[in-house]
């Protein structure tokens, strides 16, 4: 993706941050609702929104307490399904640098589409401003959506009959696009797609993605290094 | 374990799997072969966000309207749709799919 050189606040960047930050605050509203219906009261409810902020792992902790589970096992469910924001962490860690408070605030809003927004920039100060877009954006949307729906209820209906499950494949798709150029990294997206597939029904959820990371991992690592034209990130 | 206890706990948890990423030490990340690893990283972690927003259903694969949703936002990238719309024809092929 070549990004020309823009003055205006609504870079490239900018516009994927909000749009995905909106689409997936849009989810808050099951969340929330699902949230209370497993008995969490509202409060219980937007305390997971605002400290765990982390989608996969909220709904896997309400899961794990509508399904009767003890709190250990929700609390268990929970990290794991969180490991995968380490990656994102390191990944962040070398893109941003951050330093001082600014770390904490950056680790609090490293999750899937902070990170994918910021991963699928070239520029710094547009992996910046794609990061701060998403991890702010889908902060206040995924809390604001949340109480929404935790108060309620299932009155608003499931938003997955407005598509917008559809609306995640196509952005996390919109994200990994400009990245395929070349034989290698289409060779290595559909390994991992397929890893990931073959991995959803046999280990417990969080783990697929971790896998895929590491075939990228171990992909990278053996890659010779002369022949690296393009790689901007 | 009160509700409330694992909740905060399961909070803290996941906010100290965050920080842990930020804790590896910058030079170990800025060698030509991290750097490498780096870039093979993000195309395996897009690559793997997709498929499981495409095909996961909990801990089961489930093929249904989201496929046209993948197929369509493809075709958009294609044709060099801006990012934006990308996103809002793959709302709109799901929602059409589901109401089929």
């Amino acid at each position: 993706m070549t990004v020309p050189s823009q003055k205006t606040a609504m870079t490239p960047a900018v516009r994927m941050g909000l749009s995905i930050a909106f689409a997936t605050g849009l989810y808050g509203i099951s969340f929330g609702a699902l949230s209370v219906a497993a008995g969490l009261t509202v409060w219980q409810t937007q305390v997971l929104s605002l400290l765990m902020f982390t989608g996969g792992s909220q709904f896997a902790f309400i899961g794990v307490i509508a399904g009767g589970g003890s709190g250990a096992a929700a609390v268990g469910a929970a990290t794991l399904l969180g490991v995968r924001n380490a990656v994102y962490g390191m990944q962040m860690q070398r893109l941003l640098s951050p330093r001082g408070w600014r770390r904490s605030v950056i680790a609090q809003l490293t999750i899937d589409e902070s990170a994918a927004t910021a991963l699928a920039q070239e520029s710094p100060d547009e992996q910046r401003r794609g990061f701060w877009t998403a991890g702010i954006g889908v902060f206040v949307f995924w809390n604001a959506f949340t109480l929404a729906g935790a108060l309620l209820g299932d009155a608003l209906g499931d938003p997955r009959r407005f598509g917008l499950d559809g609306a995640a494949v196509a952005a996390f798709l919109g994200l990994l696009w400009p990245r395929l150029r070349g034989r290698e990294p289409i060779a290595l997206a559909l390994a991992c797609g397929l890893v990931t597939a073959l991995a959803v029904p046999l280990v417990p959820p969080g783990l697929p993605i971790l896998l895929a990371a590491a075939v990228g991992a171990v992909w990278g690592w053996l890659r010779p290094a002369p022949d690296a034209p393009r790689e901007a990130a | 374990m009160s509700l409330w206890t694992a909740i905060v706990l399961a909070g803290l948890a996941t906010l100290a799997t965050k920080l842990a990423g930020y804790a590896v030490p910058e030079r170990w990340l800025r060698s030509p072969r991290m750097h490498r690893v780096a870039g093979a990283l993000t195309v395996a972690l897009l690559a793997s966000l997709t498929v499981m927003n495409t095909v996961a259903s909990g801990q089961a694969l489930m093929l249904d309207a989201r496929l046209a949703a993948l197929a369509v936002a493809a075709l958009a990238l294609w044709w060099r749709a801006p990012f934006l719309l990308v996103v809002v024809l793959g709302a709109l092929a799901a929602a059409l799919v589901r109401m089929l």
